[in-house]
């Protein structure tokens, strides 16, 4: 029976790959092969826990398949199955089955309807990959997917400006979530020298041995692991993300970010519990961060004046309230509480139209002319800046805006970049870097620990080049490109990185880079207007080429339909845990060039058509 | 209009600006009106390409939807060859036949609005708008909201921008980024035009920066406009002016800019490399211009040929069936068409008539323990009097689910472990069986059936809030006569005449109010209805009206009602009241209605999908019933989609055509009214209701993005008065795409049974009547009532039309071919 989880995994995967061959005017098939899919799903689940409860609910572990291995370094896809999968297997495929059905009749006749439903059931997908995963690995495949998804579902709308806009500013933060979640891996391979499961966490005696001797490295990885799941949960200072997320149909946004998608870095520390159980610091940490969040966000979803912010925020303030419950090592009333949360934002979500009439016959019948509330009480002075402070959302926004600006900046400085000379500096100075590296025994030892530094830090340029490039798509495109190729030497300079090991890494890259070029090439051949300064939404008249497009950024970015995803592991097993410098360039070049990739996308294809034949929105609705 | 703003004058400018911005007041009162109100005192066509190389709109379908439309055999070629030979000559025909069907165009559009201001974006690099835009949305809906927000807007002194000073000024923190513009915020003096100084620098473009800035998020600067111009419309009322808005915005742009730029940049007006176009100067007609309004003209006549046809083959006998069963008064409302067909044809000894909603009576409205009053008349119509509701007995039900419990900390901690079960157990009911809940909007919970309505006023001094509480029997005298009068049914009364007002119900709509009846302030019409009622069956009422020459029967009685048009209901108010043979009588018409009713739902179901239409009409209306409460359906019922036709004239010009319900009918007799007195009345209305509805599908249509709300899917709703895209969009105003889908844009045809020089004399004793008519924004045809000879009115005066099309198709019932089609039906003639 254990065997079984992939089931969970396999039912939606085959759903998802059906909804993708069926044309779109099929609405009743589409919807239905949807349905299917998350219905057998649902169903599967119940049976299956009720054997799993019958048979002394013991958590079950279930090494899948070994997808790489080398001496000292193994990649598996790894299941587990214990309560809090459970649960967030109940809450995840009761609310998408309802969503499903809901949403059949909901977006009858909507442009995109199938777009829709192949993203929802990609999403539930990523979900429950990333629910039933057994080790970080298989979480973090899951992580990809639902971080892309999110993307493409807030910029469902994607001819309209601040959808795709707001979409771009999620998948940013999620990003960070992400490197998060690279570097912690990262660390960890070095406290345990090979790839560990959940299972083998929950062996206290394991942990704490580790850990003992690496107090360092524990408080590290814990803050990693903190990092993804609060850009994941919308905690501070992430928060602002959640209400911007609110831009798709409201039955995704009710089920994605009113629910599944932001508990999940809840999830992410009830998975991680164990490792950071004994590190009293980091308790306090996540309390004191769950706490700050609860507040705050209490704050501003008081004086928010539109329903679905005002939700939004009331959500994260209870999911700071969870964050609080997980560190007290509450982890039962942190489900009942999560999947009570989940169950209420969606509802209300879902209502959140009636409220119109509804309020309104409320204010009808019981108008009082000024409310009196908790905050009348409080000095003047303090009170109007709190409501202002609120009404601003404490900054927040401006906060991650600016986290981005010196990156920017850098990235400008080398507007005298073109194609060519990008080029011919390339060729040149790699070609330097790889006699180097045949030659490696001639360099002095003074030099030789610096190289892996240097190139990763000219990878890092070049992307932040490309992030920061308005003119040439041509040239953002193959600076990041040249980014990996300057990660791979780095690491070369790394002892073990076999040359079978570079080739698994760049053969994802090479071939995304190959279909990206083509698609941007024969995009060219149809429009003259190809650039990065505004929003183009090619989208509109070249569906498949976006579509192609799309699937070569994946590539591009790591995602697991490229051996890339594996070698971007495996080059962080290659980094020693003393090369920070190392560790920080390239995790993040890896941050930045996912973000590139996705703005040159969003640029290109995404966003109101540049041809103005078409109807068009006004870029502030 | 001026052409040249040579130098600014402010108060004309911003007067000028409100009269361009979308009008559309709160959601509660969602009242249809022309889209582009603002240009109606030009000619349709005109009016239309100003409107659309000024502000980008699109003002028609696309060329490739005509050409398909001719294609698909939609737009004839009879009627388009003629229109070319009409405007073009003979001689031409050729060509612009070529012209239209096959010449490649572009079809791209560079309006004039922006322009000046994409400078900022050219020269300085900088988003103005995504720097102002978030925050003075945020501030407004927070100033503006009337019951979302828990902690409010925490001061309201007078007016917006004081209240937002008093803010400021005892804050640690500013809205502003720069200390200096906080500084010259809180100094009282602030003048709009120093500001634009600053801002613009060149006088001459002050006027079209404010077009530009304000139509950068027009669906605010409208509503904002709009509670300035009736600050009623919000029951928690709030001062707010556009000029301080603009102000603001002004501010907010400069601190935006010194707070990138510090003191390194100058106005916008010394920076230009060109100067954009004037956003007044004259609009040329072009080529394709004249190619799309030929096109238009088609479409329209390809469907008004023939109803025309259909009307002129009406046999109208002139005489009336002996004895009547019963009469019906609904409104003229479109929606109402059918049930009125259905009727007749359950009981063919019925008579239906039509007439606006209000049934001719006006007043306020205030439900028992309501805190407000609600006006019940047509939107321009201010009433005098008052009717209160005593006796309720039904109690509002609430929902925990919509209430602010949830947001707060601990109740939300409480909450989200209790009721977040109880949640998903609604949701799962919700989804596999849904029922009316209180978050529905239904309208039979308008006014309570069982309670009582202070109608007779029998001492004047009887007031409320300068209000007369009730009408005097010489009032009520006055109105019943009118009504009778208008409608033609000054004798042969039935034993019972209902009169039926109407409302709708629907869930997860935010646009409930469009659905309602518009001459009711988009409220349901059960009070009216009911009040209508009252004074019709009043003693002295009667006695008055014999003096006057209308004599109604002892035995005859008038009974209130309410359809409801999404669910297929009719509830009857004061029964009790009917004499026992009269409750006899009314029991079988129940019966006669609910068939009625069962067959209406068949034939609206041929428009939905999840609905099949060859089932039973009684299986069919349980279907449309459980739509009507269903969370996850966007469209519970079309509302005025598909409306094209206006008839003024006796039912029997309609009674044997299938109109497909896209047809407002009021009723009328020429022949008691042979000078048209009563007849300005009747069509006085005509052009802002009726034409009103009817161009406001038609632009929301053609262009749903720039002039419609897109879809709903994705909207949000702002402080309970507009809904937005996501959380800082700007408000959309205008109708979802889910509401206009299926309309065809053409104008509204008025055809009016009376002699043309009567016809002509009535529109032209109105200027702002007329203005509708010689303008073009409605069609008008005046049937000879003797001869049956159609005119049609063109450039002032009424010209004799003949239909091109013969005959229309003939079938012995209509419900076959209901069975087959979701798309718009051919008129028929009802064997």
């Amino acid at each position: 029976m254990i065997s079984f989880l992939q089931f969970f995994i396999l039912v939606p995967l085959a759903g998802f790959i059906i909804s993708v061959l069926i044309p779109g005017k099929q609405e009743t098939l589409l919807s239905r092969v949807t349905f299917s899919a998350v219905g057998i799903n649902f169903l599967a689940f119940i049976a299956y826990a009720i054997w799993w409860l019958i048979e002394g609910h013991v958590p079950l572990n279930f090494k899948d398949i070994v997808l790489f291995q080398s001496t000292g370094y193994e990649f598996y896809i790894d299941f587990y199955f214990d309560k809090i999968t459970a649960v967030y297997m109940f809450v995840g495929a009761f609310l998408t089955l309802m969503v499903t059905v809901y949403s059949r009749y909901y977006l009858h006749r909507e442009r995109g309807y199938k777009r829709f439903f192949n993203t929802i059931l990609f999403f539930y997908m990523g979900y429950n990959i990333t629910i039933f995963s057994g080790n970080l690995e298989t979480l973090f495949i899951g992580w990809e997917i639902l971080g892309i998804s999110s993307f493409l579902l807030i910029a469902f709308y994607r001819d309209r400006y601040l959808p795709v806009k707001n979409a771009f500013k999620v998948f940013s933060i999620y990003r960070i979530g992400d490197v998060g979640l690279i570097l912690a891996m990262w660390m960890m391979h070095h406290l345990w020298h090979s790839n560990i499961t959940f299972q083998q966490l929950n062996t206290a005696e394991l942990v704490h041995e580790h850990l003992q001797s690496h107090t360092f490295i524990g408080v590290f990885i814990s803050l990693m692991i903190l990092v993804t799941a609060a850009a994941k949960s919308a905690q501070l200072p992430f928060s602002s993300w959640l209400p911007r997320a609110m831009e798709g149909p409201t039955p995704s946004s009710a089920i994605f970010y009113g629910s599944l998608s932001v508990h999940l870095g809840v999830f992410l520390l009830l998975r991680t519990f164990p490792f950071w159980e004994n590190q009293l610091s980091v308790r306090i940490l996540i309390g004191v961060l769950g706490l700050l969040t609860a507040f705050v966000a209490t704050g501003i979803a008081r004086v928010q004046s539109s329903v679905k912010s005002q939700i939004a925020y009331s959500s994260i303030s209870q999911i700071g309230l969870i964050f609080i419950e997980v560190a007290a090592g509450f982890e039962k009333l942190a489900l009942i509480h999560f999947a009570g949360n989940a169950f209420l934002r969606t509802y209300q979500l879902l209502v959140s139209p009636s409220v119109v009439s509804y309020l309104i016959r409320e204010q009808f019948y019981n108008f009082v002319p000024r409310q009196h509330t908790i905050e009348d009480s409080i000095p003047r002075k303090i009170q109007y800046t709190f409501y202002m402070l609120s009404l601003k959302e404490w900054n927040l926004e401006s906060f991650i805006y600016k986290l981005w600006r010196p990156l920017k900046k850098t990235g400008r400085q080398m507007n005298f970049m073109t194609l060519k000379n990008a080029m011919v500096f390339f060729v040149i100075t790699y070609a330097i870097g790889v006699i180097c590296l045949f030659n490696e025994d001639k360099i002095p030892s003074q030099i030789h620990p610096y190289l892996p530094t240097l190139f990763s830090l000219v990878g890092f340029i070049m992307v932040l080049k490309s992030y920061t490039e308005r003119k040439n798509v041509y040239l953002a495109w193959a600076l990041i490109l040249m980014n990996h190729f300057w990660v791979t030497l780095a690491i070369s300079f790394n002892e073990h990185f076999k040359y079978d090991q570079t080739l698994l890494y760049l053969s994802g890259i090479i071939l995304a880079g190959i279909v990206g070029f083509l698609c941007l090439s024969r995009l060219k051949s149809f429009e003259k207007d190809v650039d990065l300064n505004q929003f183009h939404g090619h989208a509109y008249e070249h569906p498949k080429i976006a579509f192609m497009f799309l699937l070569a950024c994946l590539g591009l970015t790591g995602f697991p339909i490229t051996p890339t995803f594996i070698g971007e592991d495996l080059i962080f097993s290659h980094i020693r845990e003393d090369q920070a410098a190392l560790a920080f360039f390239t995790a993040s070049s890896f941050i930045i060039d996912g973000i590139s990739v996705i703005r040159i996308y969003a640029r290109i294809f995404l966003g109101p058509h540049v041809k103005t034949y078409h109807e068009s929105a006004y870029k502030s609705s | 209009m001026k052409s040249q703003h040579s130098s600014f004058d402010e108060h004309e400018v911003i007067h000028e600006l409100k009269h361009y911005l979308p009008a559309q007041a709160p959601l509660k009162d969602f009242i249809h009106h022309n889209t582009l109100h603002a240009f109606q005192n030009r000619k349709f066509t005109e009016a239309i390409r100003c409107a659309s190389e000024m502000f980008g709109y699109k003002v028609s379908l696309s060329l490739a939807e005509y050409r398909n439309l001719y294609k698909s055999k939609r737009i004839r070629e009879n009627i388009l060859t003629d229109i070319i030979i009409r405007k073009k000559g003979k001689e031409q025909l050729g060509s612009w036949m070529e012209k239209l069907l096959t010449k490649p165009y572009d079809t791209s559009a560079s309006p004039r609005i922006g322009q000046l201001r994409s400078y900022w974006k050219v020269q300085y690099h900088v988003n103005l708008d995504s720097l102002v835009h978030p925050i003075l949305f945020r501030i407004l809906c927070s100033y503006l909201d009337q019951g979302i927000s828990i902690w409010n807007f925490p001061v309201h002194t007078s007016g917006f921008l004081s209240s937002l000073r008093e803010l400021e000024r005892n804050s640690f923190t500013s809205f502003f980024r720069t200390e200096k513009i906080r500084t010259l915020f809180l100094n009282n003096h602030i003048e709009l035009e120093s500001l634009l100084k600053t801002l613009v620098g060149d006088e001459s473009l002050y006027a079209q920066y404010l077009y530009d800035q304000q139509f950068a998020h027009q669906g605010w600067s409208g509503m904002v406009s709009a509670i300035e111009d009736q600050p009623q419309t919000l029951l928690d009322t709030k001062s707010i002016s556009l000029k301080e808005l603009i102000i603001l915005e002004l501010l907010l742009e400069i601190d935006a800019l010194n707070y990138k730029f510090g003191e390194n940049w100058s106005p916008l007006g010394t920076k230009l490399e060109q100067r954009p176009v004037d956003l007044f100067a004259p609009v040329p007609e072009t080529e394709l211009d004249e190619v799309m309004t030929i096109w238009q003209d088609a479409f329209e006549w390809s469907y008004y040929d023939e109803v025309l046809a259909g009307i002129k083959m009406q046999k109208l006998s002139g005489k009336k069936a002996e004895t009547k069963s019963f009469q019906a008064m609904f409104c003229i409302d479109d929606r109402e068409c059918s049930i009125r067909r259905y009727l007749e044809k359950t009981d063919p000894t019925c008579e239906t008539f039509g007439t606006p909603g209000f049934f001719g009576v006006e007043f306020y409205y205030k439900p028992e323990q309501g805190k407000f009053y609600t006006k019940l008349c047509p939107a321009p119509v201010t009433p005098k009097y008052l009717i209160k509701e005593e006796g309720a007995m039904e109690k509002r039900k609430k929902d925990a689910h919509l209430s602010k419990h949830s947001h707060s900390l601990f109740r939300g901690w409480l909450v989200s472990q209790t009721l977040g079960f109880w949640s998903a157990f609604r949701l799962f009911v919700n989804i596999f069986s849904p029922s009316m809940t209180p978050a529905t909007a239904s309208s039979f919970k308008h006014m309570d059936r069982f309670s009582k309505l202070t109608i007779e006023n029998k001492n004047t001094g009887d007031r409320e809030n300068d209000l007369q509480i009730g009408f005097t029997v010489e009032e009520m005298t006055n109105r019943v006569e009118a009504l009778l009068k208008s409608i033609g049914l000054v004798k042969d009364f039935a034993p019972l005449v209902y009169i039926v007002g109407h409302g709708s119900s629907s869930v997860n709509n935010p646009h409930y109010s469009a659905y309602d009846c518009g001459a009711c302030s988009g409220r349901p019409g059960s009070v009216n209805a009911r009040v209508a009622c009252f004074m019709a069956n009043h003693k002295d009422v009667r006695a008055e009206l014999g003096k006057r020459g209308i004599a109604i029967p002892e035995t005859t009685q008038f009974l209130g009602g309410l359809h409801d048009t999404t669910r297929d209901e009719i509830a009857f108010y004061d029964e009790d009241e009917l004499s026992p043979a009269n409750k006899q009588n009314h029991k079988r018409h129940e019966e006669v209605f609910r068939k009625a009713l069962d067959y209406n739902a068949k034939e609206r179901s041929r428009r939905f999908e999840s609905i099949r239409t060859d089932q039973s009409p009684a299986r069919i209306h349980e279907k449309i019933l459980r739509r009507s409460v269903s969370l996850f359906e966007p469209r519970p019922e079309l509302n005025h989609a598909t409306n094209a036709l206006c008839i003024v004239g006796s039912r029997e010009l309609t009674k044997h055509l299938f109109l497909d319900r896209r047809s407002f009918m009021n009723s009328y007799d020429y022949k008691i009214d042979p000078d048209g007195g009563l007849l300005v009345n009747i069509m006085k209305p005509l052009g802002p209701v009726c034409g009103g509805i009817n161009l406001e599908y038609f632009f929301s249509r053609v262009d749903n993005q720039k002039l419609g709300a897109g879809t709903k899917l994705p909207h949000n709703v702002m402080g309970l008065f507009g809904v937005a895209n996501g959380i800082d969009g700007d408000l959309r105003p205008g109708l979802p795409s889910q509401m206009i889908e299926v309309h065809d844009p053409v104008r509204l045809l008025i055809i009016v049974e009376h002699f043309p020089e009567v016809v002509l004399k009535t529109i032209q004793s109105v200027d702002a009547m007329y203005e509708w008519f010689i303008n073009e924004w409605v069609h008008l045809v005046a049937m000879n009532p003797e001869t049956h000879e159609l005119f049609y009115f063109r450039d002032g005066a009424f010209t004799p039309y003949k239909p091109q099309q013969e005959r229309v198709e003939e079938v012995a019932d209509v419900v076959p071919v209901l069975e087959k089609h979701m798309d718009n039906l051919p008129v028929y003639l009802i064997k």
